[in-house]
């Protein structure tokens, strides 16, 4: 394992680098995923990079090569010319040792040199004789020849089946680096041959070849940043539309219902921005009709009650006038007086609660919330109900907290759900203790209502809070009640957001939990109080 | 003496019965059925207290509470059908006093009536002030009158009885349950947007920065105290 071991510091450089590059590259893939635009111009930058500079490369290459072939194409026929001459002129010495012969290699140097084109840049010509170290090498203009010459070159040249040979070397003429084409070629003499060198600079075709390169990557570059722009302006075309209908959407569902798109042309983006304008109509006139729909059943349930109350009024207070003057009836008109005044006092509780409900789904109960203190308000609800627990039989226990529970809700709501909650342990818990609890943990109050009664039986706990749900519906009800006390309830905590549940068992009672946020519109997250009560199992145990 | 009520409701039977009720309880009442003709009504029989149903053909109850407060700080009972926090406010914010929700008990709405017409029985003579130094409330208790800087600030008679109330214990903070029986005489505990929207038309008067209270100040969770500074 000495492998894995050397590698361990390697693998922990790697991966606290690419942490490193995760994090300093957030923004950038933030971005990348965010921006179709960035996306579409990067991929056409990177394309079109690529396809350009391919054909970019390969027509410098090519053109190169063209010079380059023309030059040695030049420089082969001027050569074919020169060894002509150079055998004409040779012919004169039969041996090698003639001493004219230096003399006369040199003249035909120089009368081979006169025929080049200065234009050209300089030229070089050279004789040697390879076979014959006597004769001195000579060249034309006087420069050491010897770098563009080489000895691989020499024994190409003057071998046994030496010919033409070319190649091409760059060397420090006359304190420049300059490339040159060499052509070697053997020139044959009656004492054997000689070889004549023949360079010519290729400094113009190297030019030619540059500004070529220049041109090519001058245009692929413009033509690379103009693709991207093209790339740009086209997504942006196509984006921006999308764009607008994403903030119009948005405008839109924040409840700007005129928000429309403009329509321009007929393209496909028209064609979205009407599409979505048509959606957008479709929307407005259906949540108007059911703000309108909302609207009338607000007010009808406004009329309703008015409508009902103010007869609902004379008839109370004639009641009210009977009532008080019962004694003087004969028993009959009496009982009727009574009974008439406790079932308008049915009636009464019946209609409002109905209306409560009725408002509740017309969507127009507001929450009117205040800092409050809660305990006080358990303490009145108790004190209130203490009369008819005392007439059944119950000890209302309150266990509430010494300091004081304040929390943003509406007092009178909140004091509605307990005299309910409350009311109904009372009404249901068969001569036994009912404890009232509240606890408060900074963000939340809970408040449980505790009862040792018949209690629910399984899956009741949901159906209490069913309108007009009755546990037995042969039971005689002592209490009277509407049968609506525990909807209205829910409604009343949900309208806090908060929750009201319940918890029952058969023959163990029951236990209603409130709860409610301590700051209004806060998400409420767990209850200070467990639902089920923690004197469950003691009870079952004795 | 018996005490005269205008009675502004626009159902017949409803008036009629109030009219039976209300003379049996020793007051003297005069109906009138629709809100244009309230305010001539008003200034002509000149009553002690004023019963409004909300609800009127013509003008609202709330402008008739409106324009009746504007010449008067006589107490108005608003009789309502409505216990919607919006209507309930509403009617408080453009001056009544107090409200019954329809149905009433005939009782409920006597004890209102009496609980806004007893007054003027604690008549020792009594100079209160309230608010901190800079900014000083002067309550003339028999008189009826309150000034800032010798100038003189009108109340109607409640709002005038809410500042006495708490300009006698001026360290002491009064919940709004405290003030409802105090001021407005209910026993149990109602409504304690009483409370909140008279306190609020009380600021508008006597604060300099209704905003920035500095003479009745706000006890969060609590109720309300009289600033001393």
């Amino acid at each position: 394992m000495p492998v894995r071991r050397a590698l361990r510091p390697v693998r922990r450089y790697w991966r606290i680098l690419a942490r490193h590059l995760t994090r300093y590259s957030a923004p950038a893939r933030r971005a990348w995923r965010r921006s179709l635009q960035l996306r579409v111009v990067t991929l056409t930058l990177l394309a079109s990079s690529l396809l350009v500079g391919t054909f970019g490369g390969y027509i410098a290459d090519r053109s190169a090569e063209i010079l380059l072939k023309r030059a040695e194409d030049n420089a082969r026929v001027a050569m074919d010319n020169k060894v002509e001459y150079a055998l004409k002129q040779l012919t004169l010495y039969p041996q090698a040792r003639d001493p004219e012969l230096p003399g006369a290699l040199n003249d035909l140097v120089n009368d081979l040199f006169d025929g080049e084109d200065a234009a050209r840049g300089t030229s070089i010509i050279s004789i040697r004789a390879a076979h014959h170290p006597d004769l001195q090498a000579v060249a034309v203009p006087k420069v050491d020849a010897t770098d563009l010459i080489t000895p691989e070159m020499i024994s190409a040249v003057s071998g046994d089946r030496g010919g033409v040979n070319m190649q091409i070397r760059t060397a420090e003429i006359n304190g420049q680096n300059t490339k040159y084409l060499v052509y070697g070629s053997p020139v044959p003499t009656r004492f054997g041959h000689v070889e004549l060198y023949y360079m010519v600079p290729l400094t113009s075709e190297d030019q030619d070849a540059n500004l070529i390169r220049n041109t090519v990557l001058a245009t692929g570059l413009a033509l690379v940043i103009l693709l991207g722009l093209v790339a740009g302006l086209v997504t942006r075309l196509v984006v921006t539309p999308v764009r607008v209908a994403a903030r119009t959407a948005q405008r839109l569902s924040a409840g700007l219902l005129d928000q429309r798109m403009k329509v321009d042309g007929e393209d496909d983006l028209a064609l979205l921005a009407a599409a979505f304008n048509q959606m957008a109509a479709n929307l407005q006139r259906q949540i108007v009709r059911l703000e309108e729909m909302s609207r009338l059943q607000r007010r009808f349930t406004s009329d309703v009650s008015h409508e009902l109350r103010t007869p609902l009024t004379t008839v109370r207070m004639a009641a009210d006038l009977i009532f008080s003057e019962r004694e003087d009836f004969d028993p009959a008109v009496a009982r009727s007086a009574e009974l008439l005044q406790a079932e308008l006092d049915r009636f009464e509780e019946l209609l409002t609660d109905l209306l409560e409900i009725s408002r509740f789904d017309a969507g127009f109960a507001a929450l009117d919330a205040e800092h409050s203190d809660l305990v006080p308000i358990a303490e009145r609800v108790a004190e209130r109900l203490a009369g008819l627990a005392e007439r059944v039989g119950v000890e209302l226990q309150l266990n509430l907290p010494d300091t004081p529970v304040i929390a943003e809700v509406d007092p009178r709501r909140v004091e509605r759900v307990l005299r309910n909650l409350v009311g109904n342990a009372v009404e249901h818990g068969e001569a036994k203790p009912v404890q009232i609890t509240m606890a408060t943990d900074g963000a939340a109050v809970a408040i449980t209502v505790r009862d040792h009664g018949i209690g629910l039986k399984p899956g009741e706990e949901r159906l209490v809070f069913n309108r007009f749900w009755r546990a037995d519906p042969s039971r005689a009800r002592q209490t009277g009640g509407t049968g609506l006390g525990l909807s209205i309830s829910v409604e009343d905590a949900r309208l806090h957001g908060g929750w009201l549940e319940a918890w029952g068992s058969p023959g163990e009672g029951a236990q209603f939990r409130l709860t409610l946020p301590v700051r209004s519109g806060d998400r409420l997250v767990a209850a200070p109080l467990p639902l089920i009560p923690r004197d469950r199992n003691a009870e079952v145990n004795s | 003496m018996r005490a005269r009520v205008l009675v502004v409701d626009d159902d017949p039977a409803l008036a009629e019965m109030l009219g039976i009720v209300l003379r049996s309880e020793g007051f003297l009442p005069s109906f009138v059925a629709d809100g244009e003709r309230a305010l001539a009504a008003f200034r002509e029989s000149r009553p002690d207290i004023v019963l409004l149903d909300l609800m009127l053909p013509g003008m609202s109850g709330i402008d008739v509470a409106r324009a009746i407060r504007a010449e008067s700080g006589i107490p108005i009972v608003m009789l309502t059908a409505k216990s919607d926090t919006v209507d309930v406010v509403l009617g408080l914010e453009s001056g009544a006093d107090d409200y019954v929700v329809k149905p009433f008990k005939p009782k409920e709405l006597v004890a209102r009536m009496r609980a806004r017409l007893r007054r003027g029985e604690d008549a020792a003579p009594e100079m209160l002030t309230i608010g901190p130094p800079s900014n000083q409330i002067t309550i003339d208790v028999p008189a009826h009158t309150v000034s800032r800087d010798n100038e003189e600030v009108k109340l109607t008679p409640l709002e005038f009885d809410l500042l006495v109330a708490l300009a006698r214990k001026p360290r002491q903070v009064f919940t709004r349950e405290v003030l409802l029986e105090q001021v407005w005489g209910y026993r149990h505990a109602a409504d304690t947007r009483l409370v909140n929207v008279h306190v609020q038309r009380l600021r508008a008067k006597i604060e300099p920065d209704p905003e920035r209270p500095e003479i009745i100040l706000t006890v969060r969770g609590v109720g309300y105290k009289a600033g001393t500074g």
